[in-house]
């Protein structure tokens, strides 16, 4: 294989999994500017989203099962996150530190409760025919270079997913309330706006999103009760370096986390390149203490 | 000198703490050791969340530290290093010759230094780099648990240098003394006692002083201990320091009583679990540290043997019924004026009322 062809094919690897990352960052980035607190239960939203493909897939085979199971899989995962909105984080939310905690023990319950319903192995979701091909570029100078279809469906639905929110965000009248919302909370209430709800259109759209991101998890490996976990540490640290509840911000700092992850991994191992991510990390707050995108406000206590 | 009542039960506990080793079995002692020392590790979160507000979810890094630390000494402990001699896990995994990082361990005064000076540099290293840009709060916590999952798959994925998935196990002596026997087991447990009760007397003395007060102030109001003239910075590394050397301490001990340190033990599942201890006990008082650690603990070892999925879900809803209902923990019952401590008096008052009629 050609060498432009491997590193381009890198990328290639980086963009797929920074649109997974984007996925999975959007509703915790979103949330987080509006309220301050972080769900430690999203990865399990993921995992949800992951297991609701599977079953949907087992009622619905065929070409179009994964068709279905994608607005499944939203509403299910934001259904989940408009009850946890109500019931925790909602009590909690002066508190963030002790949210964080709390959903946590969320999480734990929910992995338990997949570990007893489907199994600590896993179930695997097998990808429709029209899904089962790769793009592949046999000569020239990006001979060898393969791209199966399955990252470019990732890359397709992140594409539409991030440019629906945008609309929804900059084009509507919930927009205005969320952006609003997001840069000052008191007064924005005192001009009318339902606050309480926004937080909770928020945060239940975030973790339907996370369950959409679960759905193309389960294209790509068997759906296990801690999947969630392994996408969700380098999702904070996208949120981290993203800046406050901004959707470009997130966007750029899913691209950075995982072209970065995808190039380092060529010349150090999987788990040294984890390290090599958190150093990366800390050395970039260094420079931007507020992430990629800073939103200007006069509040000093953010 | 009166004794007053409130001085009965505290050395109550002291004495059946000192006396523990005659009174109950070896399985159980050993139970209350290895409980012990994570209450070390307990108080030092208890100084960083509960008068710090900071939130680490990676405290099992310090503690993986001074237990690896210990460990690695343990591990070269009758062996010719000079020889060629290599721990067994080495030997299986076809490793040539000791690293180089592993020939100071073989001086024990060496190890022992390394527990309390390598959670601490790291500690005071890696928070200075945080606080320092004023990143704090929600963002500092999810590092610390990119730092904890880092630290953890780096131990397990070195297999060859670190024991892996299985760490390092099987120690028979240390500087010579066997480490294994019973009477060995109560010294570690007596020298786990004396360490836990300088540790808190020690912590409650720094809490009093001006130095505490500057804590607590950073913790309720930053900027306005900046407006003061003060420099919160110092006072934020110092207390995250000291929790990272209490956590080594705690580990190091551990590792004697347990016998082993794996990845296991300081990743990221546990590092959040250290925290459910003290939220339980009670964030802002020593003593609930402490008696939040040996509960959850000892309930954990209960439950978990016989019944390990209803542990889990224990445990989740710990997390949750804790912070949400018991914000200052069980230490909060019995604090004059806690609103959990005006609810169990309501209910105390209703009885005596209804019992009255």
């Amino acid at each position: 294989m050609q060498e432009s062809a491997f590193l381009l094919g890198q990328v290639f690897n980086g963009v797929s999994v920074a649109s997974l990352f984007v996925l999975a960052a959007l509703g915790l980035a979103l949330s987080f500017g509006l309220m301050r607190v972080i769900n430690m239960a999203h990865g399990e939203m993921l995992m949800l989203g992951g297991y609701l493909a599977y079953m949907t897939l087992a009622v619905v085979p065929g070409p179009l099962g994964l068709l279905v199971a994608l607005p499944v899989a939203f509403l299910g995962a934001a259904l989940l996150g408009a009850v946890l909105e109500f019931t925790i984080i909602h009590r909690l939310s002066a508190r963030p530190l002790d949210t964080l905690l709390a959903t946590w023990g969320v999480s734990l319950i929910l992995q338990q409760a997949a570990r007893n319903l489907f199994g600590a192995i896993g179930v695997q979701v097998i990808a429709p025919g029209w899904l089962d091909h790769t793009v592949a570029i046999s000569s020239g100078v990006l001979g060898g270079l393969t791209l199966p279809d399955t990252r470019i469906f990732i890359l397709l639905v992140a594409a539409i997913v991030l440019g629906a929110i945008a609309l929804l965000l900059n084009r509507t009248r919930l927009g205005l309330y969320v952006r609003a919302v997001n840069q000052d909370r008191p007064v924005a209430a005192a001009m009318g706006v339902n606050a309480r709800l926004v937080d909770l259109l928020v945060f239940s759209l975030g973790t339907g999103v996370a369950g959409l991101a679960g759905v193309i998890l389960a294209l790509l490996g068997p759906v296990t009760p801690t999947v969630g976990q392994s996408y969700i540490v380098p999702a904070f640290l996208v949120v981290i370096l993203g800046g406050l509840g901004s959707l470009v911000g997130t966007t750029i700092a899913s691209l950075i986390v995982g072209l970065f992850t995808a190039l380092i991994e060529i010349f150090v191992d999987v788990s040294l390149a984890q390290v090599l991510l958190l150093v990366f990390v800390i050395v970039f707050i260094q420079f931007r203490p507020q992430g990629v995108i800073t939103v200007r406000t006069r509040a000093l206590e953010g | 000198m009166k004794i007053s009542s409130r001085q009965i039960l505290p050395a109550m506990v002291l004495l059946f703490g000192a006396c523990a080793p005659l009174l109950i079995n070896a399985y159980e002692l050993s139970l209350l050791g290895r409980f012990l020392a994570l209450s070390i590790l307990a108080m030092g979160i208890m100084l960083i969340w509960g008068e710090g507000g900071i939130l680490s979810l990676g405290q099992g890094v310090f503690f993986g530290l001074g237990a690896y630390a210990l460990a690695l000494h343990l591990k070269l402990e009758g062996l010719n290093i000079a020889n060629g001699d290599m721990p067994d896990f080495m030997v299986w995994s076809g490793v040539s010759a000791l690293p180089a990082f592993w020939y100071p361990f073989a001086s024990p005064w060496f190890s022992l230094a390394c527990i309390v000076l390598i959670p601490g540099s790291v500690a005071a290293a890696f928070s200075w780099l945080v606080f320092r840009r004023r990143i704090g709060g929600v963002y500092f916590a999810l590092i610390t648990q990119a730092l904890a999952l880092a630290f953890s798959t780096l131990l397990i994925s070195q297999q060859a240098y670190t024991g892996g998935f299985n760490g390092l196990t099987d120690y028979s002596t240390f500087d010579g003394y066997d480490i294994t026997s019973n009477f060995a087991a109560r010294v570690i447990y007596w020298i786990t006692f004396v360490l836990v009760t300088i540790c808190y007397f020690a912590l409650r003395w720094l809490l009093a002083t001006r130095w505490g007060i500057m804590l607590r102030a950073t913790r309720d109001g930053e900027n306005r201990v900046r407006f003061l003239g003060h420099n919160p910075l110092p006072y934020k590394v110092g207390a995250f320091t000291i929790a990272g050397v209490l956590a080594g301490i705690g580990g190091a001990l551990f590792t004697l009583h347990a016998g082993v340190v794996s990845p296991a033990l300081v990743g990221v599942v546990p590092s959040i679990e250290m925290v459910v201890w003290v939220a339980l006990g009670g964030r802002n008082v020593l003593w609930g540290a402490i008696a939040g650690t040996l509960l959850v603990n000892f309930a954990k070892d209960q439950i978990s043997s016989a019944l390990p999925s209803l542990w889990l879900y224990g445990l989740g809803a710990l997390f949750i019924l804790a912070v949400s209902f018991l914000p200052a923990g069980i230490a909060g019952l019995f604090r004059p004026g806690s609103p959990e401590e005006r609810v169990v008096r309501r209910m105390l008052t209703r009885r005596k009322l209804e019992t009255a009629e």
